[in-house]
């Protein structure tokens, strides 16, 4: 049995999650990374994905819109900027996140990385299933 | 001295007004109940975000590719005051205070020579405001068709002003707004946003960062305004309830005491009026 590490997840509204985790899939700016106990502490930005955490009461699976994930060798604190729980996400909330980061990339000088995080989304939409 | 019927209607119409401040009253201490909650809601977001942007900050902050967000452009000749207040009114002095403070801050900086701009939110600020600084309102953002605060919110916010600074239309940002403390006390509070100041953070260079320090500073920075913005909106959202609350209460109270007031001269020339009549039918009685 792996270690245990303390998962916090936190949008700017509402605490999301508060767990106990063997294992937590991060969708790391840089490519997705999977954080247990002991990891080296880190910091890095999220792109829009799916965040997996694996507890002793299964996997729980959250969408994200971005934001920042501070590792330590005990913890794991998300902070994300939009999150939703996979089993509440709806097409309707889908569209929404893809309509807000286009209007956002409409107006940002820099436009390969909106261009990314639009890609990035709609890649999210079809890995969820909708 | 007015006539009875007069009275009367008085009495009547006052109480209408203590029943309709009274249900105002309750209906912003069920609002600020929420407003509490969804301030509470905010913080551990609030906080955390405040700690890593902070010590980010400070480990980066000293070198020369720092960026502007954090060392700012370098001059400090154009501020932009985002002032915050109600939508609505019958909340004492909430917005006063407010714009008080500002109007204190923009006559301060004129009398250095630099330029003001005003960014409103929320439109009693834009009334008061418009008076005396008409020339130098740039924005205002309507919150009125908002029920309930969200995090967009504060990211529209956030991103006019964020676009305003990357255009390079100004220099130092300064929100104000007002600080939840209880339901009797709001502080009027300015707080610099651009250049971001963090004021108590260390530098811990234990963190790996992926990708560098850096490239995550400048994608946080924005973020860490918003989050700025957002606790501003929150706080300003459960003053105005709490500062309605307290007004609503006094003025429950005041309808209280003018009814007692009005009833007791009722009351007297009432009696005046049966006594003088009693004294007519004697006075006539006794003549025959």
């Amino acid at each position: 049995m792996a270690g245990t590490v303390q998962f916090d997840l936190v949008s700017p509204e509402r605490r999301l999650a508060s767990i106990v985790a063997t294992e937590v899939q991060i969708p790391g700016a840089e490519g997705d990374m999977t954080a247990m106990e002991g990891h080296a502490p880190g910091i890095t930005t999220l792109r829009p994905g799916v965040l997996r955490a694996t507890s002793a009461a299964g996997v729980k699976s959250f969408v994200v819109s971005g934001g920042f994930a501070e590792i330590t060798a005990t913890s794991i604190s998300v902070l994300a900027e939009q999150a939703v729980p996979l089993e509440e996400m709806t097409p309707a909330i889908m569209d929404k996140m893809v309509a807000d980061a286009t209007l956002a990339a409409a107006v940002n000088p820099d436009k390969d990385a909106t261009d990314k995080v639009v890609a990035d989304l709609l890649a999210m939409r079809a890995a969820a299933g909708q | 001295m007015p006539s009875l019927k007069d009275l009367k209607n008085k009495i009547a119409s006052v109480k209408n007004t203590r029943k309709i401040t009274k249900a105002m009253q309750m209906v912003s201490a069920a609002k600020l109940r929420r407003a509490q909650d969804a301030a509470e809601a905010a913080r551990p977001y609030a906080e955390r975000m405040n700690a890593v942007v902070g010590s980010l900050a400070a480990s980066v902050g000293s070198s020369a590719s720092a960026p502007r967000l954090l060392a700012g452009t370098g001059s400090d000749k154009v501020h932009l005051l985002v002032v915050m207040t109600s939508e609505r009114g019958l909340c004492g002095g909430f917005n006063s205070t407010i714009v008080r403070l500002a109007r204190a801050k923009a006559q301060e900086l004129m009398a250095q020579g630099k330029t003001v701009k005003i960014l409103t939110v929320g439109k009693k600020g834009r009334e008061q405001l418009r008076r005396d600084y008409a020339d130098k309102m740039v924005g205002h953002v309507d919150m009125s068709e908002v029920k309930r605060l969200g995090y967009g919110n504060a990211q529209t916010i956030a991103r006019d002003i964020l676009a305003r600074f990357a255009a390079g239309e100004c220099d130092v940002v300064t929100l104000f707004y007002n600080r939840f403390q209880s339901v009797v006390a709001q502080i009027p509070t300015a707080l610099q946003v651009i250049p971001a100041k963090y004021e108590g953070a260390v530098a811990t260079a234990v963190y790996d960062y992926e990708p560098g320090e850096e490239a995550i500073l400048a994608d946080l920075l924005p973020r860490g305004i918003a989050t700025q913005v957002f606790t501003a909106l929150l706080e300003n959202g459960a003053s105005e309830q709490g500062a309605r609350m307290s007004a609503m209460d006094n003025a429950t109270r005041n309808a209280g005491e003018m009814i007692t007031k009005y009833t007791t001269i009722y009351n007297r020339s009432r009696q005046a009026a049966i006594t003088k009549e009693l004294i007519e039918i004697i006075s006539g009685a006794e003549a025959l």
